[in-house]
């Protein structure tokens, strides 16, 4: 069974599938990737399962080398892919034969890169599946560890052939911005009437503090109309939390299981996987419903 | 009891005590809804989460027809769940100086009560516990430390917790306990749930 073997990593490269969800309830986040979209997109691009694992890697930068023959695909954040040296496109099956170097540069547009393998990844190094799952969360200490070089990742028998069509296009952040649908949460009332019609129109900024967990956005302080404290209460990946400083913290895939600031919108879980992908300064606007 | 809007997918359960929360779970328990893949209790509210395409007004109304559950009758004491506890945490004395007691005092009450969990939230498998005396109320620390090792016994505001994996965290640490709270590769990976019961107890 080929394996891919880690060889370096610039910044931050995670296995993900489409994470743990449904034990909330025991403090487990959902986890899983931040674009599932992307991860999605590679897998099917291979003939894998839609849940099966690949690799996560933040503003790209990261090298593999394949022990035996495989076939991978690049999604999401695009960057420049070489194989043997070679250059290779984005979005489509690309084949390693034994001993060729996988290399992604640094991302070019969005955030998250991800690299697919037909098999899917099915272990990292002996690192087993937590809750039927190979995602890595730092934040909950569950599943493999950040890769790392040298780290070997063993490769699955594949299930279907690859798809041979025309290759998918790779994430893209508009200059303008990014819109993102959403509804109100159960603390709408929290807000001044004030700040709740602000909202419709408000301009935001995605922040320096954007991470798995979630996105803090910039832009005029949403005004509460209580003080009180709120009892802990449940999160979900799109919950919008506003602290007392009134910049919004939109959660992610490993966002805490409960809270204790008010919830006064929800993104729309499929629109989530656009902000995982919108770096700093990227301008973010809410279409409410 | 309100049942107020989450979003597209998920609606939020409210009621006004703990008592009610956990009636409120144990009704769920009992009449489980059709269209609903996952319960998330906290400390007032039940957060539902609804599988896709379900109708988040049916659930609604189903949810307010809930006919209610009548609490467990008696203590089942085999329902208790004991914790073995080494009381030697470095707020121990802190924590007796705010309630004007000594440290012994502090590990009396501890042991000396029953406590329940509220919810588990925060990390996997850290439940919120509520003693039945309620006097061993302290505030957070000011600075919140970088790093508390698993299984440290901690108190804050009416609530008692162990850190099931080494975090950082503001509660104040009064003991440590080797029970594993959480491991995934149990049938049941979480130890404590909301409305289980926990009885603390020195070690040797």
């Amino acid at each position: 069974m080929s394996e891919l073997v880690v060889k370096g990593v610039r910044t931050l490269a995670l296995v993900q599938d489409l994470g743990r969800p449904g034990h909330r309830h025991l403090g487990v986040p959902p986890s899983g990737a931040a674009d599932r979209r992307s991860l999605a997109i590679g897998n099917r691009l291979l003939g894998n399962e839609p849940h099966a694992a690949g690799v996560e890697a933040l503003l790209g930068g990261l090298s593999l080398r394949s022990t035996g023959p495989a076939i991978v695909a690049v999604t999401g954040a695009p960057a420049p892919v070489r194989i043997a040296g070679r250059p290779a496109p984005l979005g489509q099956p690309l084949a390693l034969a034994t001993d060729d170097v996988l290399e992604i540069g640094t991302a070019v547009d969005g955030l998250r890169t991800y690299l697919t393998v037909r098999g899917g990844i099915v272990e990292s190094d002996s690192a087993p599946r937590v809750l039927d799952s190979l995602s890595s969360d730092p934040t909950s200490s569950l599943g493999p560890a950040p890769l790392a070089e040298g780290v070997r990742l063993r490769v699955g028998s594949p299930h279907h052939e690859p798809y041979l069509g025309l290759p998918v296009a790779p994430v893209s952040i508009p200059v303008a911005g990014i819109t993102l649908r959403a509804s109100w949460g159960p603390r709408a009332d929290w807000l001044t009437d004030g700040a709740r019609a602000g909202l419709r129109v408000a301009q935001w900024t995605v922040s320096g503090q954007t991470d798995r967990v979630g996105v803090r956005l910039e832009g005029a302080a949403l005004e509460l109309a209580r003080d009180d404290q709120l009892p802990s209460e449940g999160l979900l990946r799109g919950s919008v939390q506003i602290p007392p400083d009134g910049q919004p913290i939109v959660f992610l895939a490993d966002h805490p299981t409960t809270g204790g600031y008010p919830v006064v919108l929800v993104i729309d879980d499929g629109d989530t996987d656009l902000l995982a992908q919108a770096p700093p300064g990227t301008v973010v606007r809410l279409q409410i419903t | 009891m309100r049942v107020l809007p989450y979003g597209a997918s998920a609606l939020l359960v409210e009621v006004d005590s703990a008592s009610e929360r956990a009636d409120l779970t144990r009704s769920l328990e009992a009449h489980p809804i059709a269209g609903v893949s996952e319960q998330v209790p906290a400390a007032r509210t039940v957060l539902l989460v609804l599988e896709p395409g379900a109708d988040q007004r049916q659930i609604s109304s189903a949810v307010a027809a809930l006919p209610p559950t009548a609490p467990p009758e008696g203590t089942d004491d085999q329902s208790i769940l004991t914790i073995e506890v080494t009381y030697d945490g470095p707020d121990l004395g802190e924590v007796g100086d705010h309630l004007g007691i000594d440290a012994a005092e502090v590990v009396r009450r501890h042991v000396g009560q029953l406590w329940t969990c509220e919810f588990v939230g925060f990390l996997p498998g850290f439940g919120y516990l509520v003693g039945d005396q309620g006097d061993l109320e302290v505030p957070r620390r000011d600075t919140p430390r970088t790093r508390i090792p698993a299984g440290s016994v901690a108190l804050a505001a009416s609530w008692s917790a162990i850190y099931p994996s080494a975090s950082p965290g503001g509660w104040q640490l009064i003991g440590r306990t080797d029970t594993v709270l959480f491991d995934p590769d149990r049938d049941e990976p979480g130890l404590l749930r909301a409305n289980c019961r926990v009885q603390f107890v020195e070690c040797g």
